[in-house]
């Protein structure tokens, strides 16, 4: 048997290398957020980018990013919603519910560049929607449906059973138990989840690269089949395509550090807003 | 049938054709990807994929082998793969079994920060931190190499490794530690010789899962693997992935056209490969009574 003493050297082996990955993503945080800071202004923030991004703002490509989202979510959120009701509250154990749960699966797991390769052949070209805000949001929309399925059933399943039979018992029918009953409770939670995946969707480059998202605009969209500039395909032909990459490093990390803020701050909201329900709704 | 029925059956319609739509985005995939890609298939004929260069550009004559993108995807993904392995398990192992209470409700949120931040984000830092930092510990040309792209890919892998392997280490029964315990076994020995070879099938179905992630990945290995569409299998040289191909030829095509058709044959190939990928684990973690996640 090994001594106490090894076992402690072990242990703090493998802490060391927990560790790591943690200081990676600090070193990784802090590095875009030190050097993001000083590009950071008013003017960054709410002008239109000059020279082709190497001066002026972002301020377009915020736009395009938060419109893309609320195209997504507007899509995906009821879409998912609808579905994990009735794979959780009407699904039997049968053949097509099987079928629909597999689809999932292989939803969630097919790559972004190639959901990107869908929008193009479907929306882009033969729906001809062109590159355009409604095309980007369908495809992300698809991208992050599994997602939010998969929250919003924990969220209905976490109601628990007396909620609905105590409803039914009473007479009412399926739906105006679930309608009063159960939604109600479970409306928080879908939402946690529904946040956690616009994080995602706000990050994506690929689907949008091919469905969506135009380098320089002169105009905000005006309507859903215009294209728009978004803050991740900014950064990526900023720091890849530019002819002065080199020169314009504030700008990327600019750049990076709003799309970055962005993101962990929705990924915070849903967080905080999960603790939230979990302390108001203890069943 | 009073109203308050009628009313219930509709909804239940309605939410039954909803709770179908995941099908059908499926369906639409598979047959959109080879509706575009069929043409190909008549005119140069598929056996061109087979080529082993790919040069969808010339003045000559393109050639759309994709062995070389295949390689390339598996040349990241083999190395993103083994550094990902030690620090996936390891985290797992240390987070479920070895951390206190307070420690685990630190370090299990911020890994999943890891997880949640933009492709494009790491790609970025990749491309101005690690792809320097390589070309001066190894001496080379340049730091846009496969090596730096499994680097920034193996740390994209890491979440999923250790949030799937900790739900194995998890559902572990107590008793099977309780009884090595009882038999004078030391917590370390315990570990790796029970609790760990207990939830490997689990723990390789984790690491299988981050593969899929790490195959399909585009913009960070874009940014960073040099994008030369050359076989090979050292990994210090410049090489495209299958994703990088797809992202970065696709706004330059003729919609329609031979390297348009091309582009999605190399998406399905990338497709049927994470769905392999993603199937087996998904068997295993069955197997394991865990559920889908």
């Amino acid at each position: 048997m090994k001594s106490k003493g090894g076992e402690k050297i072990v242990f703090w082996f493998m802490r060391i290398i927990t560790y790591t990955v943690v200081i990676f993503i600090a070193y990784v945080l802090f590095d875009i957020f030190f050097h993001g800071l000083p590009a950071i202004s008013w003017e960054f923030l709410f002008d239109d980018p000059r020279k082709s991004g190497a001066e002026g703002g972002i301020f377009p490509a915020i736009i395009g990013t938060l419109l893309l989202v609320l195209g997504t979510i507007v899509i995906a959120l009821p879409l998912g919603m609808f579905s994990a009701i009735y794979l959780t509250e009407y699904a039997k154990h049968s053949k097509f519910t099987q079928t629909i749960r597999m689809a999932i699966v292989t939803l969630a797991g097919i790559p972004s560049i190639v959901f990107g390769l869908f929008g193009l052949g479907l929306f882009v070209i033969t729906l001809n929607f062109g590159s355009s805000i409604l095309s980007g949001s369908i495809t992300l929309a698809c991208m992050i449906l599994p997602t939010i399925i998969v929250a919003s059933e924990e969220a209905l399943k976490s109601v628990p059973q007396y909620m609905r039979e105590g409803s039914l018992a009473l007479g009412a029918t399926k739906w105006e138990t679930i309608y009063k009953n159960v939604l109600p409770y479970a409306l928080p939670g879908m939402l946690t989840g529904a946040i956690l995946s616009i994080g995602r969707a706000a990050g994506e480059t690929a689907p949008i690269l091919l469905t969506a998202a135009a380098f320089f605009l002169p105009q905000l969209p005006t309507s859903v089949f215009d294209q728009v500039m978004a803050l991740p395909y900014h950064l990526y032909i900023l720091a890849t395509q530019h002819p002065d990459a080199q020169k314009i490093l504030p700008m990327q990390y600019g750049t990076a550090l709003v799309l970055l803020f962005l993101v962990v701050c929705l990924n915070l909201v849903a967080i905080i807003f999960r603790i939230r329900v979990r302390k108001k709704y203890k069943w | 049938m009073n109203k308050q029925q009628l009313k219930d059956r509709i909804v239940r319609y309605f939410l039954q054709t909803s709770g179908s739509i995941s099908i059908i985005i499926v369906v639409l995939i598979f047959l959109f990807l080879f509706k575009e890609a069929l043409p190909f298939a008549g005119s140069p004929g598929l056996q061109e994929l087979f080529n082993t260069s790919w040069t969808p550009v010339s003045f000559q004559k393109e050639s759309f082998g994709i062995i070389p993108l295949i390689t390339g995807s598996v040349l990241v993904t083999l190395f993103a793969t083994i550094i990902a392995i030690p620090f996936g398990i390891i985290g797992a192992v240390y987070i479920s079994e070895i951390a206190n209470s307070k420690e685990r409700e630190f370090l299990k949120p911020f890994i999943e920060i890891l997880a949640g931040i933009p492709s494009v984000v790491l790609g970025f830092f990749g491309l101005v931190v690690i792809v320097p930092a390589v070309k001066a510990l190894f001496g080379l040309n340049t730091g846009l190499t496969a090596i730096s792209g499994a680097v920034i890919l193996a740390f994209m892998a890491i979440p999923t490794i250790i949030t799937i392997s900790e739900d194995a280490i998890k559902s572990v029964p107590a008793s099977y530690k309780e009884a090595s315990m009882a038999l004078g076994a030391s917590k370390l020995l315990t570990t790796w010789k029970v609790v760990v070879p207990a939830a490997l099938s689990g723990i390789i179905a984790a690491v299988m899962l981050g593969m899929g992630r790490v195959v399909g990945e585009t913009m960070a290995v874009m940014m960073v693997t040099g994008n030369a569409p050359v076989t090979s299998f050292n990994p210090f040289t410049s090489v495209r992935t299958m994703t990088a191909t797809i992202a970065a030829e696709m706004g330059e095509v003729t919609f329609g056209g031979e390297h348009y058709s091309a582009l999605f044959w190399v998406g399905i190939v990338l497709m049927l490969m994470t769905f392999l990928l993603n199937l087996v684990s998904y068997r295993v973690l069955k197997k394991y009574g865990m559920n889908e996640k």
